[in-house]
């Protein structure tokens, strides 16, 4: 990206990765790719296991969808953190620079409080007993929303990387990038949340 | 990235204002849906198609417009749907094991308190 002779196709001797589309913006795309396949693998294995061991989702889903208040809560807030990103985007391209970081900020502090709640959530299941070893349901609960977790701290670090940079220099290529991650993450809840609290 | 960028502007401006806001409350309003459905009883298999099929749309709504795939050339639109024809493939696959009973268990009935059966062994 910050190869000088990027820009400059007619006098290089490489094909331009795409044209307009930066390198960054093409291999975030690549990751993402292969993001799907992980996720999509377990969720894969918890759609076999859950229809061959009807009996041990039941208590989980029972569980779940009594606490769905939370949940939901959650589900508004990635949706939102998910708007102000792709509106941070659009203000880095405008170049409206302190717009562009209040929207960041604003992002990461909803991924934040996300994470807050999922961890007072996390506090009532160990109260409960409810751990990955309680049956299978919860062996997935566990691993999939931990690893999204691990996902929202994964984007909110480099979100908030952006709001301290564009105080600088222009971020708008980056923001982009670090958008479609995020929207990524959202969209893996938008699965997460009717998988594990609804049906 | 001030390369980049200058292409990136000039490739923004191409397509029209993204409806940001519509289709925030779009995936909003599908929510509350889906919340609303998982109340209603149509059958085990009626809830899980419908939860899925509001997840499939709301996921297309994110994809097509918070990712700008609606208005990406046409390669970024391939890479993207790629990995879902693959998804394709992998539930397909995992199609036998769940139709010919490999994994399951020989008794449907709940057990009352497997913690306990666990923590024993």
């Amino acid at each position: 990206m910050s190869d000088a002779h990027a820009h400059n196709f007619d006098n290089d001797v490489y094909e331009p990765a795409l044209e307009g589309t930066f390198n960054g913006k093409l291999a975030m795309w690549l990751f993402l790719c292969s993001e799907v396949m992980f996720f999509s693998g377990l969720m894969g294995a918890y759609m076999t296991l859950r229809i061959g061991h009807p009996e041990n989702f039941v208590f989980g889903h029972d569980t779940l969808h009594a606490s769905i208040g939370l949940a939901a809560f959650n589900t508004a807030l990635l949706i939102s953190s998910s708007l102000t990103m792709a509106l941070a985007v659009l203000a880095g391209q405008k170049k409206e620079t302190s717009k562009q970081r209040m929207l960041l900020l604003a992002t990461a502090a909803m991924g934040t409080l996300f994470l807050i709640l999922k961890s007072i959530e996390y506090g009532t299941k160990i109260e409960h007993g409810l751990l990955p070893r309680r049956d299978l349901f919860f062996a997935f609960y566990w691993t999939l929303t931990a690893i999204h977790g691990i996902h929202i701290l994964a984007g909110i670090i480099p979100i908030m990387g952006l709001w301290w940079f564009a105080k600088k220099k222009d971020v708008s290529g980056e923001c982009e990038m670090i958008g479609l991650y995020w929207h990524f993450v959202d969209l893996v809840w938008i699965f997460l949340f009717p998988l594990l609290y609804l049906i | 990235m001030e390369e980049s960028h200058g292409s990136h502007a000039a490739e923004h401006a191409a397509h029209p204002p993204v409806p940001y806001f519509a289709i925030f409350g779009t995936l909003c309003v599908f929510t509350i849906v889906t919340i609303g459905a998982s109340f209603v009883e149509l059958g085990k298999a009626g809830n899980v198609i419908l939860a899925l099929a509001i997840a499939a749309f709301k996921a297309s709504l994110v994809m097509l417009f918070f990712m700008h795939l609606k208005y990406e050339k046409r390669p970024i639109v391939l890479i993207a749907i790629a990995p879902f024809a693959l998804v394709v493939v992998l539930i397909v696959a995992l199609f036998p094991d769940i139709m010919n009973g490999q994994y399951h268990s020989d008794d449907h009935e709940f057990k009352e308190a497997p913690a306990e059966h666990h923590e024993a062994k």
